[in-house]
């Protein structure tokens, strides 16, 4: 990860002295090394900031809605730095005209995984100062303030990368990687399938214990690529969700079948959901359940994985499965 | 779950304007019964039922929810109803999954010729319902003692 991340913060200032881009959005370092937040550079200098290691897990392919916009504006391109999986986001976004492809530079870049601090917290480390990559690219040396440990990268991947989809590229204009693509990592629905054998008493038991925890920051929404309406039905005063002090019974679940349901068909399965989460909710456990199901009804789709595909839910065959055929294969 | 002797189904059926809302008239019409649990709100075309609706109408407590159409190729406007079949798939899946039983909710193609249909799907679902027995409520774990 050191050597792809050197080259990639070198070309990125690269192209912006040559001129090839005016700005380039990317992982700045916060307050803690492990805070990288997504961050539009717009001089050369400011880019001494930029970071890629392992907590640059931020998709940033949304960014490029408005950033390539006004980039274009401004007789200008901008450089995005997306990993594998959030060129399905950037392509998705491609299929619904919201990004002004010509003003955009992407540079594709390697990753082999990111990390989770609070996964590396659960490992018991207290008062961590630093990290660092061993030079085995598997394990971590954690800095605390009482001393080092080491822990293994695969046991601190945040939720997404533990079902990486694979490392290839799907769209980029410039590659910088040292990976080859091992296809996708583990079973991603097996924790769907793991809720659809319960009952559905335990079933209910499960989501309300989840759903109670939502405090309703949106954060879920404000960083899914596929959530990115000009309008959205949730900012309509009537409909009864802004106000987490009106909640009654079913508003909370009401929130997040929907939300997963104005993305389904759409979803890349980047995990931006479950990762921004700050209640530790399991968002994703969603957008999977319409992704098995889309993957099951009407054949397998993978959203993003080319520009300009008919997603499942525009689109239609005159034998589709009947809702009831489908309650009829359910598992009670 | 306590059996409540007065409990009554709550059970909201959306139907569109062309084909099931017809042929509900037409049950009517030729006074073939079913049961006055069935709260009938006409659509212009099932296509039109939101997600939204099926959700909204649980949360104010409704015990089933049914859909009906006209049938797949019948549509008044050609295609609607084939868009509802893949979106009433998906959603109806979620809803099993977060624990709704699938039993409460269901779609039907009923045409404006089909009163008898209407009248036996209509009974069908409402003995489906009194057997489940009451909604689970959804409720909120803040909201309950």
């Amino acid at each position: 990860m050191q050597r792809v991340s050197e080259r990639v913060i070198a070309r990125a200032r690269e192209l912006m002295r040559e001129g090839t881009v005016n700005k380039v959005a990317g992982w700045k370092a916060g307050e803690f090394f492990y805070d990288c937040a997504p961050y539009v550079f717009e001089s050369e200098e400011s880019l001494k900031d930029l970071v890629y290691d392992r907590f640059c897990a931020a998709n940033l392919s949304k960014y490029m809605i408005k950033n390539s916009v006004a980039a274009g504006a401004e007789g200008g391109k901008v450089l995005v730095l997306l990993k594998p999986c959030d060129t399905y986001s950037f392509n998705q976004l491609l299929t619904e005209h919201r990004i002004a492809r010509e003003n955009v530079y992407v540079l594709g870049v390697g990753c082999e995984g990111m990390c989770d601090i609070d996964r590396i917290r659960e490992k018991g480390f207290k008062g961590i100062t630093g990290v660092d990559e061993n030079a085995d690219g598997k394990t971590l040396t954690v800095h605390t303030l009482y001393g080092d440990g080491e822990v293994a990268i695969d046991d601190v991947l945040v939720n997404k990368c533990e079902f990486c989809k694979g490392k290839a590229h799907m769209i980029f204009d410039e590659l910088i990687s040292d990976n080859e693509d091992e296809g996708p990592r583990g079973d991603r629905f097996a924790g769907v399938r793991e809720l659809e054998a319960m009952s559905p008493a335990d079933r209910f038991a499960f989501w309300q214990s989840e759903l109670s925890k939502c405090i309703r920051c949106n954060a879920c929404r404000n960083a899914c690529p596929a959530c990115s309406c000009r309008k959205c039905v949730f900012d309509n005063d009537a409909s009864g969700i802004a106000s987490k002090a009106n909640t009654d019974s079913f508003e909370e679940k009401m929130f997040h079948i929907i939300r997963a349901f104005h993305v389904a068909g759409r979803c890349t399965d980047c995990g931006e959901c479950t990762r921004v989460c700050p209640q530790g909710i399991p968002l994703h456990l969603f957008n999977r359940k319409y992704i098995k199901d889309i993957n099951e009804f009407y054949g397998e789709y993978a959203a993003g994985a080319e520009a300009g595909q008919r997603g499942p839910l525009i689109n239609y065959t005159v034998d589709d499965i009947e809702p009831a055929a489908v309650s009829d294969k359910g598992g009670n | 779950m306590s059996v409540n002797a007065d409990w009554k189904p709550r059970i909201v059926a959306f139907c569109c304007n062309w084909c099931s809302y017809a042929g509900a008239d037409l049950a009517g019409s030729s006074r073939l019964a079913y049961p006055a649990d069935v709260k009938i709100i006409r659509e212009p075309c099932s296509c039109r039922v939101n997600p939204m609706f099926i959700l909204k109408a649980f949360e104010r407590g409704a015990d089933g929810v049914i859909l009906c159409g006209c049938h797949p190729g019948d549509c008044h406007y050609s295609t609607g109803n084939y868009y509802t079949r893949r979106r009433m798939a998906l959603l109806f899946s979620m809803l099993d999954y977060i624990g709704v039983e699938r039993g409460r909710t269901r779609v039907e193609w009923v045409s404006a010729a089909e009163g008898a249909k209407f009248s036996r799907v209509m009974n069908d679902f409402v003995a489906q319902i009194r057997e489940l027995g009451e909604n689970v409520k959804v409720g909120d774990l803040r909201c309950k003692e």
